[in-house]
């Protein structure tokens, strides 16, 4: 479950890496942001009288997938784009700096922004015991969307006309710009794309954990820069395998190793700095064709 | 004769022009006696911010109701200005605040920290600078028994008696034998777990587990599946209340049927919100009675409703109260001077306040001998003895699974 959702933050992150060589340190802000936006939907649904409906949840995630979307591409126009002469550093801060803008409105301007914050109950409750491990429909249904928003994502960049120049301009910009590729507006797309899969990120953690909060962000964007990078930074799919290959080490850190529970982030990014080490274009590697 | 009984008689505009006067003169007194008192100012250091700032809110709230009133006073010698700075429950954060607080020259005395991380963190920068720091809820012991700093004081009891009750309560009232325990990595969650622990097994409970986790930790899959395949009787979770609410949650989730303990650190109303329903028949254990039952509790509960604040006072306003009362009392003693304000606050005895008396031991510390043990029932912590799980109607959720 962890690595689904550490998975789905990581492929924005090698997005953005495999576009526009950036790292794009707002990101885990704007996975917190996505679970806000969704928060404020369902309230405005329920407020509306649609809080139980069906349509409650896919309206959930299209709300808090156009907010982030729409965040994610003024990010990149105010703190990428400006910048793209210089060093690669001053992105870095730009987007740093994004993220505790955002992270402190959340705090400020959202309703009693300091407390964590109950996520309602959206998907069907109950389950079954299978070999003393209880599973539950909702643990089930929220792998499920993760994997759909995975699967998305593939169909997106391989099937689509706008996947081809996204791939096109990860390759080569100026030879995707000769050939016609709308560099602006692919990378618009790009941006769009993976704070989207922020927001869906974002909504399934409230959804699992039953409760959202301000600072959930500064984590969740570390782990899923880490597991980008431990996957390949600009291989989607190293994005989604060192996603869930974190998710798998911090969990058996803690269930196999002895006072395992304080160590798990220890163990976890011990392993991120011996990718980094030893391989650090990541398990996938650096091969051009397949970025992105 | 006339003439003197017409300056006598006064004309209806004299009459007047007299009242208004006088009036004005009523009106303008409080005013003019503030202007003659000196100012002297006092730091309030909380976490206004984060996961625990409901009550670093509650906290500050009371600290200024409490400011307001002596400022209202007549009696009062000199007239209090406030500094409210926020530690965010992070110890580098609340050494920023310290001091800045210390290097004040005109800030005379601080009533600070909730969060037991950052009262420790502190304890040495307000000893360097001389400046009493009486806090008003962070309970981890060495922050009043780990030195003989004469500056540092605490108002409300520490963990040592909180766990002892909890741990017997547990054991001896409420039959419980095995116990799961996790807490966070701060120095807060190991010694409420180090001292649970010992008192639980003096009380004849079993330790299954001990797991500590990383505070603001987000998934607890991996602890309390292990919790679980022990099958304890009671989870219990030594620390503050997001990473409360998560345990909470998620051993439903997992399906981990055992009762949830807590300690003072859940005890807020955040808690109840948050986790919701699951909440229920969860127990904390707190110094202190609850508000409404302390000596003064109506009372203040009365001047912080018409203060109108936005926030609750929460489980510690009161203290934070208390403290700042017992701070201005001794600056109206001794006057506004750090050495001497120190050593006054030090020498507490007997001093009557709305929790009851407070006395300082030689390090400082109240001795609280009251500690209040708490369920959660329809949303809201219930003092046990008044809850219906006490009288027989509910039967905690820690019971039921014991029948399963």
């Amino acid at each position: 479950m962890l690595g689904v959702m550490y998975a789905l933050v990581a492929v924005g992150f090698t997005l953005f890496f495999g576009v526009l060589d950036v790292i794009h340190f707002a990101h885990g802000d704007i996975f917190m942001l996505g679970a806000f936006a969704g928060l404020t939907a369902l309230v405005g649904l329920k407020a509306a009288g649609l809080g139980g409906s069906l349509l409650a949840l896919p309206l959930t995630f299209a709300a808090a997938i156009l907010v982030t979307g729409v965040v994610g591409v003024a990010a990149e126009r105010v703190c990428v784009k400006p910048l793209a002469g210089t060093s690669p550093l001053m992105t870095l801060l730009a987007t740093l700096s994004l993220g505790l803008v955002i992270r402190e409105s959340v705090l400020i301007f959202y309703p009693r922004g300091a407390d964590p914050k109950p996520f309602p109950q959206l998907l069907p409750q109950g389950g079954f015991e299978a070999g003393g491990v209880a599973i539950r429909y909702e643990n089930l249904a929220i792998l499920g969307i993760g994997l759909a928003a995975m699967v998305a994502v593939d169909r997106v960049i391989k099937g689509t006309k706008m996947g081809a120049a996204i791939r096109a301009v990860a390759q080569d910009p100026e030879a995707a710009q000769m050939m016609g590729v709308n560099l602006d507006r692919t990378v618009d797309a790009t941006f769009f794309l993976g704070s989207g899969l922020a927001a869906v990120a974002g909504i399934l953690s409230g959804l699992y954990y039953s409760e959202i909060h301000f600072i959930m962000g500064i984590t969740g964007g570390v782990i899923g820069f880490s597991a980008a990078a431990i996957g390949g930074l600009g291989n989607v799919y190293g994005a989604i395998v060192g996603g869930l290959l974190f998710g798998v080490l911090q969990t058996t850190a803690a269930a196999l190793i002895p006072r395992g529970s304080e160590f798990r982030d220890v163990v976890a990014f011990a392993v991120v700095m011996l990718f980094l080490v030893f391989k650090p274009s990541g398990i996938f590697g650096e091969k051009s064709v397949e970025r992105v | 004769m006339s003439s003197s009984h017409a300056r006598v008689a006064p004309t209806r505009r004299e009459l007047l022009q007299g009242a208004s006067a006088l009036a004005l003169g009523v009106a303008a007194a409080p005013a003019a006696a503030w202007a003659q008192r000196t100012t002297v100012k006092l730091a309030f250091i909380g976490p206004l911010t984060g996961g625990t700032a409901s009550n670093g809110l509650g906290g500050r709230n009371s600290f200024l109701l409490a400011v307001q009133e002596r400022n209202a006073d007549p009696k009062a010698r000199y007239h209090y200005e406030t500094e409210v700075l926020d530690d965010e429950c992070k110890p580098t954060v609340a050494v920023q605040a310290a001091l800045k607080a210390t290097s004040d020259p005109a800030i005379v005395a601080g009533v600070t920290h909730y969060c037991s991380v950052t009262a420790i963190a502190t304890v040495d920068t307000y000893h360097k600078a001389g400046m009493p720091a009486m806090v008003w809820g962070a309970v981890l012991p060495e922050i009043t028994y780990g030195h003989k700093y004469v500056e540092v004081t605490r108002v409300n009891g520490t963990m040592i008696n909180q766990n002892n009750v909890a741990a017997d309560f547990a054991v001896k009232t409420l039959g419980f034998k095995t116990f799961a325990l996790i807490h966070d990595t701060t120095d807060y969650g190991r010694a409420h777990a180090k001292w649970f622990g010992e008192f639980l097994e003096k009380a004849g409970g079993k330790i299954l587990t001990t797991q500590g986790t990383a505070k603001d930790q987000k998934d607890y899959a991996a602890e309390l599946t292990r919790a679980k395949a022990d099958r304890p009787e009671v989870v219990w979770y030594g620390g503050l209340t997001p990473d409360g609410v998560r345990v909470r949650v998620q051993m439903d989730k997992l399906g981990v049927r055992a009762q949830f303990q807590g300690t003072s650190g859940i005890k807020s109303d955040t808690f109840n919100e948050t986790v919701g329903p699951s909440a229920e028949g969860a127990l904390a254990f707190v110094e202190g009675a609850p508000t409404e039952k302390l000596p003064g509790g109506k009372k203040f509960l009365e001047a912080y409703a018409k203060a109108a604040f936005k926030e609750p006072s929460e489980a510690y306003g009161p203290f934070a109260y208390v403290a700042a009362n017992l701070v201005i009392d001794a600056i109206e003693a001794v006057g506004p001077d750090r050495a001497k304000v120190a050593e006054r606050l030090k020498r507490t005895k007997n001093a009557s306040t709305i929790i009851g008396p407070v006395e300082f031991d030689e390090y400082g510390q109240n001795t609280v001998p009251l500690i209040s043990k708490y369920v959660s029932q329809d949303g809201k912590w219930v003092l046990w003895e008044d809850s219906e799980y006490a009288s027989g109607k509910r039967t905690l959720p820690g019971h039921k699974f014991k029948k399963m």
